[in-house]
């Protein structure tokens, strides 16, 4: 990895634009996955879904204690226990804390973004617990010591001849590019860790709140595995993954493939409802669902409710032309990147301004919202999000009492003229080349002319030539 | 954090087209002839291209629309919007509406055209942001009166003037890049399309992966001008190997955003704002004039 997560933000970008070969896998990946999902939304009627899946999440997000409750009576009365956390650390303590007393060694996991969110495996880790991922994209980013730089495909940021030179290195495996052979050497390290494992742990894509399911989805049918042949199960979920009905599940189900990677369904839709009952041939004994907030009520109390409807899909990173140029790992130390990660990282934190070059990362081209399957209006969020950090006085000092005098200005004609008259004048005397157009501005304006050309401010204005015009046009216009 | 909002979040708000349209036909002037319009010349045009609003002047006049400029018009507020600072957005956004709300309320005029797809986006989409609220009564009725009357020129032209043909030329390959606001906040594209379409002689070609954002973003070119310039280069990568001499916009952000990678790199090709293709002020290749 080139990128380092915790460096500040121009650092990151500076690296992730410097680096090709992260460009040529974001490349490769996102247009791959944009085409696919191309094709998949085009078999359906796709404004119908839309519509369809956001008023299940509305619905959810507006009902969410009553849902949630209803979802807990429903997992304890199939066997289940049911653990409440309000914030990161008090979830890795639930799950530490169930380790230990089940004296698990070893875990393995499903993939889950609310586990990275709250930095689970390091808690599990630091209390002498070793961590297995074995959805293959998180077990590379594992092997390899880097966080995730996506919300579906954590490893898009490398090439299949980078995960080659690492499983040569790491795992003995003879040299080859070949993704077969390449997948193979994964899964046969990955089918003794499944069998070894004293706990599983997984996150939560939906959890039916009539039946008390917690519904997870899968490619590899690592999710199955992790989930029911370790004795101990546990399904970390953030708050807002709970939806009423089964049909409500299957629908959204769909909506996160056709839009996130373009299948029409996943290959596994894995439905855990409680843990192994008398007479069943397998399952866990135990089987443990913790509830997280960890900052999804601050989103409703900030008044962004509408970040929470998130099927965590990835269509806006794929869309993204910003994501495409730098990365995940340029977004910093978060687990959500790309459009919806600029909203949602710096509304779960505590204090928003600790990531807030993000919602700036944008030109809000607005190709986010067009994709994503529950019409979350992101560019409307990333521009409310620059208000509220401008008011926490985020931004430049310069930058604000730069824009108070334009706005001081350009509200009065008179200013206006004056302004642009000054405007007119320096531009003339600014350097330029031989076409008249200005090479060098001085900071912060130079970070336009290291790249570009800048045409001078013409010579007459267009109300200047209007004007002139304008007793000939009065002649003309009284004919019309 | 608290903002003092109505929760209209999940239910977007839209413009209240009933309220207005009574309002200009209460006072309309229908028994005129030709449609009055009020020029919204947006402050890049005034001062770094006002041959494209000479340009967008000629084309409403050509084809029956009378034109009015109020010459007190200054600036939408778009890029305080964009980077965060509504109080300063709101003070432009006002200014604007005491220039051309008055103008639609007495019938004077009969819609606002502007040359530029962002300026009109903000008029008829964000303004409706920044005047949210109790406290905004007397702003909100001229925010409804002027976004229901606002139109992009090509928009205009199309839709309104029924304009089917010009009377242009273009000698040698021209291609089309949609500008974002343009395409996906306004929703106007077969419009620029359809005309360019019909300009006489000259070769229409494809931009690859034309719906790309070219990376200009307001004040987004400044603050992260790395990502801006890697997204203009793919942007002038497609431009190149479309084999267009030149590119049709409808924003001149967009333009200038191109034409200053395309001429800092030392390419020959160029970005032309869709009114002055329209009009016939540039009839050929860069090269050749």
């Amino acid at each position: 990895m080139n990128i380092d997560v915790s460096a500040p933000y121009q650092t990151r970008v500076k690296q992730a634009l410097a680096d090709d070969n992260l460009r040529t896998a974001l490349d490769r990946a996102t247009s791959r996955l944009s085409e696919t999902r191309a094709q998949a939304v085009a078999a359906i009627d796709l404004q119908r879904m839309r519509d369809e899946a956001r008023a299940i999440k509305e619905h959810a997000i507006k009902n969410l204690p009553d849902l949630l409750e209803e979802l807990e009576r429903n997992l304890i009365a199939n066997g289940c226990q049911v653990h409440w956390a309000q914030t990161a650390d008090e979830a890795n303590e639930i799950v530490t804390d169930i380790a230990r007393q089940r004296d698990v060694r070893r875990t393995v996991k499903s993939k889950s973004m609310a586990t990275e969110e709250i930095h689970l495996n390091r808690a599990l880790e630091d209390a002498g617990i070793k961590v297995v991922e074995t959805d293959l994209g998180e077990y590379i980013i594992q092997l390899a010591g880097e966080p995730p730089s996506h919300i579906t495909a954590p490893v898009i940021h490398k090439r299949a001849e980078d995960i080659s030179e690492l499983f040569q290195r790491e795992l003995g495996m003879r040299p080859t590019n070949d993704p077969a052979e390449m997948c193979a050497a994964a899964r046969e390290q990955l089918r003794s860790e499944f069998l070894a494992a004293d706990m599983g742990i997984s996150g939560c894509n939906f959890a039916i709140a009539e039946t008390g399911t917690i519904c997870i989805i899968t490619n590899e049918g690592n999710g199955r595995m992790a989930t029911s042949m370790p004795p101990v199960y546990v399904a970390v979920m953030g708050i807002e993954k709970v939806v009423p009905r089964v049909e409500d599940a299957f629908l959204l189900w769909q909506a996160v493939t056709r839009s996130g990677t373009g299948q029409d369904v996943t290959v596994y839709f894995s439905m855990s409802s409680g843990p192994r009952r008398s007479g069943h041939p397998d399952g866990p004994e135990e089987m443990h669902v913790v509830l997280v907030d960890s900052g999804r009520s601050r989103i409703m109390e900030r008044e962004y409710a509408d970040a929470l409807l998130c099927l965590r899909c990835g269509a806006c990173l794929n869309s993204c032309p910003v994501y495409r140029e730098i990365g995940g790992h340029a977004y910093g130390n978060t687990a959500y990147s790309g459009p919806i990660g600029a909203v949602v990282t710096p509304l779960l934190a505590e204090d928003p301004t600790t990531a807030k070059e993000l919602p700036f990362a944008s030109s809000l081209c607005g190709v986010c919202r067009e994709v994503c399957p529950v019409k979350i209006d992101l560019p409307r969020l990333l521009l409310d999000l620059r208000h509220d950090l401008t008011q926490l006085g985020s931004s430049p000092k310069y930058e604000g009492a730069a824009i108070r005098a334009y706005s001081n200005t350009v509200e009065k004609p008179a200013r206006y003229n004056r302004l642009s008259k000054l405007a007119r004048w320096f531009s003339r005397i600014l350097p330029a080349n031989t076409e008249g157009d200005l090479t060098k501005l001085p900071p912060p304006l130079s970070a336009w002319t290291r790249s570009r050309v800048l045409p001078r401010i013409a010579s007459r204005s267009f109300r200047a030539l209007w004007r002139d015009g304008r007793d000939t046009r009065r002649g003309s216009s009284d004919n019309g | 954090m608290r903002r003092r909002r109505k929760r209209r979040r999940l239910t977007p708000k839209g413009a209240h087209p009933e309220r207005s349209e009574r309002l200009t036909m209460t006072r309309s002037n229908s028994d005129k002839q030709m449609p009055r319009v009020a020029f919204f010349v947006t402050c890049m045009v005034d001062t770094l291209y006002p041959n494209v609003g000479m340009a967008a002047v000629e084309l409403l006049e050509r084809h029956g629309a009378e034109v009015v400029f109020p010459e007190d018009q200054t600036c939408c507020g778009q890029p305080a919007f964009n980077a965060g600072y509504r109080d300063e957005a709101r003070r432009m956004a006002r200014h604007f509406l005491n220039v051309f709300g008055p103008l639609v309320n007495r019938g004077e005029v009969d819609a606002i055209v502007a040359p530029s797809g962002s300026c009109v986006a903000m008029v008829k989409h964000f303004y409706q942001v920044l005047f949210e609220g109790p406290d905004y009564e007397k702003e909100q009725r001229l925010v409804d009166l002027v976004s229901g009357v606002s139109y992009e020129l090509t928009q205009y032209l199309v839709d309104v003037l029924g304009v089917e043909d010009i009377e242009a030329e273009y000698h040698g390959s021209l291609t089309y890049h949609p500008c974002c606001h343009l395409l996906r906040e306004l929703k106007v594209d077969s419009q620029p399309r359809q005309l360019l379409r019909s300009i006489k002689s000259g070769e229409i070609v494809e931009l690859p992966a034309e719906h790309e954002c070219c990376g200009f973003g307001g004040l987004f070119a400044i603050k992260n001008a790395g990502i801006s310039t890697a997204m203009g280069k793919r942007k002038v990568e497609n431009l190149l190997q479309s084999g267009a001499k030149t590119v049709a916009v409808g924003d001149v952000s967009c333009m200038t955003h191109i034409n200053g990678l395309l001429k800092k790199m030392g390419h020959g090709c160029r970005a032309v704002h869709v009114a002055e293709l329209l009009n016939g002020s540039v009839r050929d290749t860069p090269e050749a004039q």
